[in-house]
């Protein structure tokens, strides 16, 4: 799916990285514990969290990830969304909750791909 | 030159810096040219190893070695220690309070992915005097 097809299926303001958008991401992962997210993460480009802070960027850095979602409304900072930005990671933010942003994105084909260590 | 180093402080009292040191050692080693499963596997285990000495031991000190077939990196601090090691090993343990759940971490997996990614690892604590944790990939 493309990444700004997540961004219109979600109504989510693109923060950074619009340039980007045409990029394709296969599955993603929704989690709000970092180290859950360095233990299971294998492809997934796509990371839906409702935690907002620089490690949240860290974290998807590690995981070569392509895009951040932050969820319920949870605005980053602007060093936040600069961190992201200098890795080439695409931030949008969307009104839905964490339950109704992930099943649309499932509905709509995006899978949650395989898990590492599972 | 049998090997390269890079040194880092790691901050104890700034937790929006937590992290940087790692995301460092990536760029770094893409830079020099390794794969990216191999760069991955060690900034992962730096990573986790650099957040729990933010949060757990007040900061201290890390050094990457990159010798011609392994990566080395070595976390030292002066915090409390660790107790039980095999406790501590165990997925899902964690004495993070809840300030600390509220950031994201304290799920109990740090340490176990630091053995996962890793072809080694050594843990040395000692109560009231602090962590050394040595982790290997072969490259
Ligand atoms: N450097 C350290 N100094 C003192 N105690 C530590 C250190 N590293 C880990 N610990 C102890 O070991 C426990 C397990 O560490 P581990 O990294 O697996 O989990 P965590 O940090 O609590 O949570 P997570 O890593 O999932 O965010 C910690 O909760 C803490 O009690
Ligand atoms: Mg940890």
């Amino acid at each position: 799916m493309q990444i700004k097809k997540i961004a219109e299926l979600l109504n989510a303001e693109i923060l950074c990285g619009a340039d980007r958008v045409d990029s394709v991401a296969n599955s993603a992962f929704a989690c709000d514990m970092m180290s859950d997210v360095l233990a299971f993460v294998r492809d997934q480009g796509v990371l839906l969290t409702g935690l907002c802070n620089p490690q949240v960027v860290r974290t998807a850095v590690m995981m070569d990830m392509k895009c951040i979602v932050f969820v319920r409304g949870k605005r980053p900072t602007e060093e936040v969304v600069r961190l992201a930005d200098e890795s080439g990671i695409v931030v949008m933010a969307t009104e839905e909750r964490m339950y109704a942003s992930c099943g649309v994105l499932y509905a709509n084909g995006l899978p949650g791909g395989e898990i590492a260590n599972g | 030159m049998d090997k390269v180093n890079f040194h880092f402080e790691i901050d104890g009292e700034n937790f929006t810096s937590a992290g940087e040191a790692s995301v460092r050692i990536k760029k770094m080693l893409r830079e020099m040219g390794f794969t990216p499963e191999i760069i991955r596997r060690v900034s992962v285990a730096m990573y986790e190893g650099e957040i729990n000495m933010v949060i757990h031991a007040n900061g201290g000190e890390a050094d990457v070695n990159v010798f011609c077939d392994r990566i080395e990196i070595i976390l030292a601090d002066r915090g409390p220690g660790i107790p039980n090691i095999d406790l501590a090993m165990q997925e899902g343990y964690s004495t993070a309070p809840d300030n600390i759940r509220s950031l994201g971490f304290g799920a109990g997996m740090g340490l176990p992915n630091m053995k996962r990614y890793t072809d080694d690892m050594k843990i040395e604590s000692e109560v009231g005097k602090g962590t050394t944790i040595v982790m290997t990939v072969n490259v």
